[in-house]
């Protein structure tokens, strides 16, 4: 069996089936489809940083885009919520090819900009002037595409397509040049790959998987303001799930949010007081101790990890 | 060797500044499928920036590169590459984390060989890397990985090939092998340009060197030749051992 079937058979599909059922058992809806979200925007984060090495300490700005995107089509065009989840994709697309700029960028520059950038798009939605278009600083209240059950399914969707695009990196030739890019610019050229060509796919790609997450999101709470969807959480929850599983590879971000997400809820149903001290002390560990991630611990015994 | 047709490569009078520096100041020079040319000249002068800007890492300021005829000054490297111009590093850049078969499938799948290249397990066989073939790229010692940065560019099928300082560091043995490797090459019709310190090595495997001194060519004949010229005894030992 090639290994791309076998990842999508062995991997995406039992954790797409979990999560399809699980809404039947168990009753906290709201926390299986945050888990969606994270599980979608820790494999976006993975598609730019993982791939390409970039960190996007902004990420949550495509999400926001995609957001208001929703909101916009379903306030003033009253479109479907599917169409509108769809725009803002789109939006997300389109802030992206905005800042593509950035990628001239590296490391510790790219983040800080990226970052800036986000707060710029909040602070232009969430501008009084606005008012007419974005509410502003108001928020929005969708209750006519309220439907929290196609919500999910569509989160469902979304993720789906985003583990697919990355199990296609993991076994493509295509990722393994994104790869090469991010390890050595100069050597990926000299093998003949068009490394900005590659890296503004990716950046593209990422922000798409974030635009349609904004979507969905704004789709299923139907109420929100602009610190809600531009919140800083949102980027580093996401690049922390990631990085704690193990990122460039399928599995990697899907155990960190398990984990980790899952970590927090417990905590924070259980402990609440000591929520912050025990969740800095995970993450210091995991800094200090396992810089690559979860799968390190199986990748440095030379076991090959999906 | 066979320099019977027209130039492959036709460097006319390249300029290259970095600030105020002219690290190439008017540097001609030509090489012909199947030929092995040497660039040799004292540290600075020059040789590593030829490179570069032949292969596409740095636009020239001025002067012109000519491949089959057709320009292609600032060209970016990666058209370079698919259009068949190759290299090594003088530090070896394979992707670290890559396995050595990863790193020789970017360059097979995305370098757009005009002519087939080789198989990858040939390319494996013929620079002894099938034993760490799938292990990173990061546990390779300093001659594997110049062997796997020299794959990386033959995965791509080059018929200009440029070797930065790609015997510095080898052992005699390796030496002699790689002296046979490079030949052999040549005498598929590929032209290569070798850039090296190794006097010996050059005089062993070159048809033709250029000597180069701030950025411009003194000399072009055999080595054997230019050993005996006073301007290049200057420029490599000083004047007062110039004759």
């Amino acid at each position: 069996m090639p290994s791309i079937l076998r990842h999508l058979l062995f991997i995406v599909v039992p954790l797409i089936a979990v999560f399809a059922v699980l809404p039947g058992v168990y009753q906290n809806h709201l926390l299986l489809f945050n888990f969606v979200i994270f599980l979608t925007l820790a494999q976006g984060v993975n598609i730019i940083y993982g791939f390409t090495g970039y960190l996007p300490f902004g990420y949550v700005g495509f999400f926001g885009a995609g957001a208001y995107g929703f909101a916009i089509m379903v306030m003033h065009y009253q479109s479907p919520a599917i169409i509108a989840v769809l725009v803002g994709g789109l939006v997300g697309v389109a802030l992206g090819l905005l800042l593509t700029p950035l990628l001239r960028l590296s490391g510790a520059y790219f983040a800080i900009a990226n970052l800036a950038a986000s707060l710029a798009v909040l602070h232009f939605v969430a501008n009084p002037a606005l008012e007419n278009i974005t509410r502003g600083p108001y928020g929005v209240s969708l209750t006519g595409t309220f439907n929290p059950n196609d919500a999910y399914a569509a989160a469902l969707v979304v993720l789906t397509l985003t583990l697919a695009a990355v199990v296609y990196l993991k076994n493509s030739s295509f990722g393994l040049a994104l790869q090469a890019v991010r390890e050595d610019a100069v050597s990926a050229s000299m093998a003949g790959v068009s490394v900005v060509k590659m890296r503004v796919i990716a950046w593209l790609a990422s922000a798409l998987v974030a635009g349609l997450a904004g979507g969905v999101y704004a789709w299923y709470v139907s109420v929100f303001y602009p610190d809600n969807v531009f919140s800083g959480d949102f980027s580093i929850f996401a690049i922390v799930f990631a990085l704690f599983g193990g990122v460039a590879t399928i599995t990697g971000p899907i155990v960190g949010v398990i984990i980790l997400y899952g970590v927090y809820n417990l905590i924070g149903f259980t402990t609440p007081q000591y929520f912050q001290l025990i969740y800095g002390l995970l993450i210091m560990g995991l800094v200090l101790f396992l810089p690559a991630g979860l799968v390190s611990l199986a990748t440095r015994r030379g076991w090959h990890v999906p | 060797m066979s320099p019977d047709s027209a130039p492959i490569l036709e460097v006319t009078t390249l300029v290259k500044r970095f600030g105020g520096f002219h690290a190439l100041d008017g540097l001609s020079f030509h090489v012909t499928s199947g030929e092995i040319l040497g660039l040799v000249g004292p540290n600075g002068s020059g040789k590593t920036t030829a490179i570069n800007v032949i292969s596409g890492l740095y636009a020239p300021d001025g002067g012109e590169v000519a491949l089959d005829g057709h320009s292609i000054g600032g060209v970016a490297s990666h058209k370079l590459v698919h259009r068949g111009i190759n290299r090594t590093f003088q530090i070896p850049k394979p992707f670290l984390s890559l396995t050595v078969r990863q790193n020789i499938e970017v360059a097979l799948a995305h370098g757009r060989a005009g002519v087939a290249p080789p198989a990858m397990a040939a390319l494996l066989e013929e620079y002894r890397l099938t034993e760490v073939a799938d292990r990173p790229a990061a546990d390779l010692n300093s001659a594997q990985q110049k062997m796997l940065d020299l794959v990386r560019a033959l995965a791509t099928g080059p018929r200009l090939l440029l070797l930065d300082e790609l015997a510095a560091g080898l052992n005699p043995a390796e030496l002699d092998w790689i002296a046979e490797k490079i030949k052999a090459l040549a005498s598929t019709g590929m032209a290569i340009i070798v850039v090296e310190h190794l006097m010996g090595f050059i005089e062993h495997i070159t048809d033709r060197v250029i000597v180069l001194n701030a950025g411009k060519e003194i000399f072009e004949g055999t080595l054997a030749v230019a050993v005996k010229v006073p301007q290049v005894i200057e420029v490599f030992l000083g004047g007062e051992h110039a004759a």
